[in-house]
């Protein structure tokens, strides 16, 4: 009977899992608020998706090459364009292509490919690549528009949008808004309080749909909470993280600005501005550069709100998220060591348990 | 009954609809039956009969050698065909020796041990003996010799008899059949094996997807005070003799410790139905229950089969195969033994013969790990699989050695969950034969280390007794010679 395998030590039914399965779950989460700020930004926004998306998946398929590895495999576990889809939802909208194409290549072939591919990679690839474009074109990168749905008047049109993502760009003093991360940083630095200051950023609601000047992919806090649940649902990721993350924001953003309202923003509003919802359901909770144990989730989770809210409170980068997540990273292994589960049978110091005396 | 939490585990698709209301058949007894000397842990039994003698059915073949082993009975009547080299029910294929047995057709039975009339007023040394020279092992698959864990309650104070009716491997159904049909004997043979262990109270755990086993034992059970019948939580592993204590006790066994040192001994409820029959009846363990079953199987089954019996022929006794299977598993799918062909016999631990088709075993070739986790948060024995098998992969066993891969109970479940297919269970079996491996041969360099330093101090002392002695006779002449 030579179809009957010995090969490998039991088990032999296997649960109905891959990382294939595991990614394009995480990509159909995304879809909501993609295909959301897709038409609230328009033409530019979907041309930069494409460009960044296709960029990686090239890059993929040409780091696979060179380093002789198999192609199919890699290239349709969908790994990548996760990559690609999250560095998109990063970008500024409005962007020009170059921006993607260097972005995708420090996300594709330095963060991953140099680490060693899929699993191997220390720092979230999409956020070494926003970072890396961030700290080299400022400009660009803080370059942002109020909402333009398609269709609507005066957003542009394809050839117009051709020529935003692929030719001159926008003209920044007619078209450019601020964030509303970005806008209280600024008018803090002109010594405007915060509680002044607050009350001309979008509504809360605006805020919650996404009506708001912001990067492609995060400014819907609500469909980014739903593909978050959909995914706790799905099991693909814990609570831990995000509510680690978006809890240690709440907390400092109430109990600082309680202290200090001239000062310090709230709690809803360090929870709801910026990339606060899209970092904690799918940027934090990357599987590679995440710790595998829950109490390192917890322990990496806080980390993360931390670096968050410290970098956007005295930092002079008014977001922080990407930061405080690529300094979580580099902290993994070291939480991972110390957040190993107690072994059955032993104590955390990993002796053999006392026998308990006899009930 | 309060249960406790057992930490991670997983629920597998159970598969175990196919058999589990098909009542225990009995197969004819085959032509041939092939009886391996090693069906137990521990030493070989060594035989008794030779190519050629006449045996009875329950007459035994060969016996136990030394403190850990069990002997083998003949299942049927007939002529010792052979005592040769044959294929063993293991992965490796390799030939191990065996008793022949050609049946004569008869079944006649040979002169057997008296019944034990009253065994709750015997000693518990006469059950434990009678349960050792009947052959019995731990039928849940783990192939212990039952008179050894009997022996617990010489050494420790032992407070309950842990009967496992968990069966939480998918697909079998042997141990619900037993319970379902055979309640009565079971529960006998659980109340005495707790006098022969002198523990006052009797827990059988039964995952509550049986509610008709359930409630059978409970049947057979409610005329005794000191028995309790318990519903555990369908939670793989929770047949672990660990696991289960914990999740009725409480109790969580120290590493390198066994759960009788917290008062707990377990016996699966197929090995308390053995236990009735040797004490009973004088029988000792010829057949046992064995679910066929697998999606290329063309008909599932529970089966009491003659221990020796051909899986072939049980195969064919359950109409075939219906497609070429992916795997044949004696066994359960999570932690049984993948079989090199259907040309092995049933021994004492074949609990399933399961011809798995490619759909259901789902494999796929290994990925790169993507760190998800999963294997951390299932891991019952609280292990980090994530960590332990990338040193594995570089033959860093003691790197897996701190990690706890010693305390891997090989479960399966990691491997089952991971979404890249990575096999780690197979790492670890690989770590830890290595480590056993590895310990096995520093403990034999110490001991050539000692005999060899004994016996360079016993030549020392010859050689200086030697020289004393000549240096003596010198002195002894010379002064003869000074001396005229």
């Amino acid at each position: 009977m030579s179809s009957v395998y010995t090969d490998k030590s039991g088990p032999y039914i296997h649960a109905p899992v891959s990382v294939q399965k595991t990614m394009t779950t995480v990509l159909l989460a995304l879809a909501p608020a993609t295909l959301f700020d897709a038409w609230m930004f328009g033409w530019p926004a979907i041309f930069l998706f494409a460009i960044t998306v296709a960029t990686c998946v090239g890059l993929e398929a040409l780091c696979l090459a060179i380093a002789g590895k198999p192609m199919r495999p890699s290239l349709v576990d969908g790994s990548v364009v996760l990559t690609g889809w999250l560095l998109a939802m990063s970008l500024p909208p409005w962007a020009p292509w170059w921006v993607a194409v260097i972005a995708s290549i420090f996300a594709v072939c330095l963060a991953k490919h140099l680490f060693g591919g899929l699993g191997q990679n220390v720092f979230n690839p999409a956020m070494v690549g926003r970072v890396a474009v961030l700290v080299s074109f400022p400009v660009q990168m803080t370059a942002w528009v109020a909402p333009h749905p398609l269709f609507a008047p005066g957003s542009p049109g394809i050839v117009e949008a051709l020529f935003i993502t692929f030719g001159h760009g926008f003209n920044l003093d007619t078209m450019s808004a601020a964030s509303a991360l970005g806008f209280i940083k600024t008018e803090l630095s002109r010594h405007v309080p915060v509680s002044q200051s607050i009350g001309q950023i979008p509504t809360l609601m605006d805020m919650l749909v996404g009506r708001r000047p912001g990067s492609f992919g995060e400014t819907s806090a609500l469909l980014i909470l739903g593909g978050g649940l959909f995914l706790l649902a799905k099991r693909i990721i814990s609570w831990h993280i995000p509510v680690a993350m978006m809890g240690t924001l709440f907390v400092l953003g109430t109990g600082f600005s309680h202290l200090d309202p001239d000062r310090f923003t709230d709690g809803i509003f360090q929870m709801t501005s910026g990339a606060t919802f899209i970092g904690a359901f799918f940027i934090a909770t990357d599987y590679v550069t995440s710790p595998t144990s829950k109490r390192g989730q917890l322990v990496y989770g806080f980390g993360c709100g931390l670096l968050t809210w410290v970098i956007r409170t005295f930092a002079g980068y008014p977001e922080g998220v990407a930061f405080a997540v690529l300094l979580m990273n580099a902290l993994t292994p070291i939480v991972d060591q110390y957040t190993r589960p107690r072994a059955f049978g032993r104590t955390r110091k990993g002796e053999p348990l006392p026998i308990r005396g006899d009930k | 009954m309060k249960l406790f939490p057992v930490r991670g585990g997983i629920h597998p698709e159970y598969r175990k609809d196919r058999t589990s209301e098909c009542a225990v058949v009995a197969m004819p007894m085959p032509r041939i039956l092939y009886l391996p000397l090693q069906q137990h842990i521990g030493a070989p039994a060594e035989p008794v009969v030779q190519e050629g003698d006449l045996v009875k059915k329950g007459q035994l073949l060969a016996r136990g050698q030394g403190v850990v082993s069990a002997p083998t009975h003949a299942p049927t009547s007939g002529r010792i065909g052979a005592i040769d080299r044959v294929t063993a029910p293991h992965p490796s294929g390799l030939p191990q020796l065996t008793i022949v047995l050609e049946a004569d057709g008869r079944d006649e039975w040979g002169e057997l041990a008296a019944p034990i009339a009253d065994p709750f007023a015997a000693e518990p040394a006469d059950i434990k003996a009678r349960v050792a020279a009947s052959g019995i092992v731990g039928l849940g698959g783990a192939t212990f010799p039952s008179a050894v864990k009997l022996n617990l309650g010489t050494q420790h104070k032992l407070q309950i008899l842990l009967l496992n009716g968990a069966e939480c491997e998918p697909y079998l159904t042997c141990d619900d059949r037993v319970m379902r049909e055979y309640a009565g004997e079971v529960i006998d043979g659980a109340r005495i094996m707790a006098h022969a262990l002198g523990t006052p109270r009797i827990v059988v755990g039964i995952e509550s997807n049986k509610p008709q086993a359930l409630e059978a034992m409970t049947k057979a059970a409610s005329a005794f005070g000191n028995i309790a019948v318990v519903g555990v939580p369908v939670q793989y592993p929770m047949g672990s003799e660990r696991h289960l204590c914990q999740a009725i006790t409480g109790l969580e066994t120290p590493a390198r410790k066994l759960t009788a040192d917290l008062g707990v001994v377990v016996h699966n409820v197929a090995t308390a139905r053995a236990v009735h029959h040797a004490v009973r009846f004088g029988r000792p363990l010829i057949s046992r229950v064995v679910t066929v079953t697998g999606g290329a199987m063309a008909d599932g089954r529970n089966v009491e089969v003659a221990i020796g019996t051909m899986v072939s022929e049980l195969v064919a006794f359950c109409g075939g195969l219906r497609e070429a299977p992916r795997r044949i598993v004696s066994g359960g799918p999570m932690m049984g033994a993948p079989l090199p062909s259907l040309e092995v016999p049933v021994v004492k631990g074949t609990s399933g013969v399961l011809a798995l088709t490619a759909a259901e075993t789902n494999d796929a070739p290994a990925g790169p790990c993507i760190r998800c986790g999963s294997c951390v948060t299932i891991c019952p024995c609280g292990l980090s699989p994530v960590e332990m098998a990338p040193f594995i992969r570089k033959d860093n066993f003691e790197a897996a050695a701190g990690l706890g891969v010693m305390d891997c109970v090989s479960c399966g479940s990691c491997s089952y969950v991971c979404p890249s297919h990575i096999p780690l269970v197979h790492y670890f079996n690989y770590a830890k034969g290595s480590l056993n491996a590895a310990d096995r041969d520093r403990r034999q360099q110490e001991r050539i280390k000692t005999l060899a330093e004994a016996h360079n101090l016993r030549l020392e002392k010859a050689a200086e007794a030697k020289r004393q002695a000549a240096a003596a006779k010198k002195a002894q002449t010379e002064s003869q010679a000074t001396t005229p």
